[in-house]
């Protein structure tokens, strides 16, 4: 029974959450009803007793990829609201009522031909983490490969795109340095 | 799940949130009284013995005072960031174990609220969500300083998540189990067992870091008075603000703990000399933090940039491969 109030009352606010995050004007609603989302989702693999996937999902989404967000975010005046250029919302609601069926249709399909096998049982007397690993290693060892070049190459590319000037550090240049730096950089700029 | 359960979960969690946030009030008294010592004051000493009193003092203040919402801010998100702080540093707290299990009228006890097997994950992730508290707060309040404090705020806790994760990946290597427990069995052989011993520099790393991911002093650049005033915490007043300073110091409290548990042995062998041992343990790391304040400066940001990616990431990487390596042969 308390699975079951558990499931309706996450389901319920893990939608009220993502409805405020595509509903409202204002950013900072959405960025902080969307990680709030996020811990919710986390817990329906903590109702399923997949530990290790829940606090994955807090660790990576709200943790990491929502604080990026956040971080990105600095750079504009979060206390106005957004104002969206809606040139056609026919089309908008079109394409958003035909994905959000195709999305329904893919999920729901393997349920109804009952399709779903469940070929990887749990195996007795291993823990969570233990489990996900076997899995990981084994079955699907080359996409977890790939995954990690893609991140590497991701990585890389980060760094060759922000590496510029690093070995310069504008706290410890003096301020005619800076200024006659910014001359040589961005010759279009003028007028100083 | 059955009704007693229940209950004694529900105890447990009133326990933990009472001991606690009473614990992070004495913080305050403890740090003031530390620094005062080791500056040649006298610190808090007029209201009741030894000043004791002042932490009833400064609740009463902070509970009646104004609760001032200024006129730019984003109400909503003013409002709750602190309560965030203060929440997940509590949250974080559910898979801690306090102390070794005990029988009380015939009933075992066991002093942690939920004993998932991935206790250290959650812990940190969950740790690692307070976050939010300065971030949203100092995003909210239309203020620059506090604009700049959450920026910085994201940036350290996003970069030293990496120090904690990686250095703590090694002595898990070793255990080969995420359960704070677990680990604390691995180690139940006495003080020669103690994984210190065997991951000096993993325990160092996480030292380090746990004072990033608390804001204490080296690294306290959220709310660094002599350039952004109180950072995130500029705008606020009243209890909202006094919410903050709960989440910090129970976070303190909660990391003393983890370090405790996963590098020091933690409480043994289960005995009542193991358990006052951790908790003395705990008291060490507490006091090292409000040392730490007394006797180091503030560094730059750019420095603790350069720290955490140019320094304690390669170390923290070696170590693990180095861990690998001596593992497989």
């Amino acid at each position: 029974m308390f699975e079951a109030i558990a499931f309706y009352l996450f389901a319920a606010l893990t939608i009220v959450m993502f409805t405020i995050t595509v509903m409202t004007s204002q950013a900072l609603y959405a960025i902080t009803a969307m990680a709030a989302g996020m811990i919710f989702i986390s817990a329906f693999f903590f109702i399923l007793g997949a530990d290790f996937l829940g606090a994955i999902q807090i660790i990576v989404y709200t943790g990491a990829v929502m604080a990026l967000y956040a971080f990105g975010m600095m750079f504009f005046d979060t206390t106005r609201d957004v104002v969206e250029k809606r040139t056609n919302p026919q089309i908008v609601f079109v394409l958003g009522i035909l994905a959000a069926v195709m999305v329904v249709a893919i999920f729901v399909a393997p349920i109804v031909s009952n399709n779903i096998q469940a070929l990887y049982p749990i195996q007795e007397g291993v823990g969570n983490s233990q489990a996900v690993g076997m899995v990981l290693f084994t079955k699907y060892l080359v996409p977890f490969e790939l995954a990690a070049v893609m991140l590497l190459v991701a990585m890389i590319g980060g760094i060759i795109l922000a590496g510029k000037k690093m070995d310069k550090s504008l706290t410890l240049m003096a301020e005619e340095e800076i200024t006659t730096m910014d001359d040589s950089f961005e010759p279009q700029a003028g007028g100083h | 799940m059955d009704v007693a359960f229940i209950i004694e979960t529900i105890i447990k969690i009133v326990v933990i949130l009472l001991v606690f946030s009473a614990l992070a009030g004495l913080g305050t008294y403890f740090e003031r009284k530390v620094l005062a010592f080791m500056q040649r004051r006298l610190g808090p000493m007029h209201v009741g013995p030894f000043g004791l009193l002042q932490v009833a003092a400064d609740g009463i203040k902070l509970f009646t005072k104004e609760d001032i919402i200024p006129q730019n801010v984003v109400k909503p998100i003013f409002k709750i960031a602190p309560v965030i702080t203060a929440a997940t540093a509590f949250m974080a707290s559910a898979a801690i174990p306090f102390w070794p299990q005990f029988t009380v009228f015939g009933y075992t006890v066991h002093p942690i609220v939920a004993d998932i097997n991935v206790g250290i994950l959650y812990v940190l992730g969950v740790m690692a969500i307070g976050l939010y508290g300065p971030l949203l707060g100092g995003m909210a309040s239309a203020n620059k300083w506090s604009l700049i404090s959450a920026a910085r705020s994201a940036a350290i806790f996003i970069s030293y998540e990496v120090i904690s994760g990686l250095s703590l990946l090694a002595p898990l290597m070793m255990v080969g189990s995420l359960s704070l427990i677990d680990i604390n069995n691995y180690q139940a052989g006495g003080i020669g067992n103690w994984i210190v011993w065997s991951q000096p520099v993993a325990f160092i790393l996480f030292w380090i870091a746990a004072f990033a991911e608390t804001g204490r002093t080296p690294f306290h650049l959220v709310a660094n008075d002599h350039e952004i005033i109180d950072g995130f915490g500029t705008e606020y007043s009243g209890m909202r603000w006094g919410l903050f300073f709960i989440g910090e110091y129970a976070n303190m409290f909660f990391i003393s703990f983890v370090i405790a548990i996963i590098f020091l042995g933690g409480f043994g062998d289960g005995t009542i000399a193991g358990a006052i041992q951790l908790l003395l343990k705990v008291a060490f790391f507490f006091f090292f933090f409000l040392w730490t304040r007394a006797a180091w400066p503030d560094v730059r940001p750019d420095q603790l940039m350069w720290l955490c990616w140019k320094v304690l990431m390669p170390i923290a990487v070696i170590n693990i491969v180095i861990t690998g390596i001596v593992m497989m042969f």
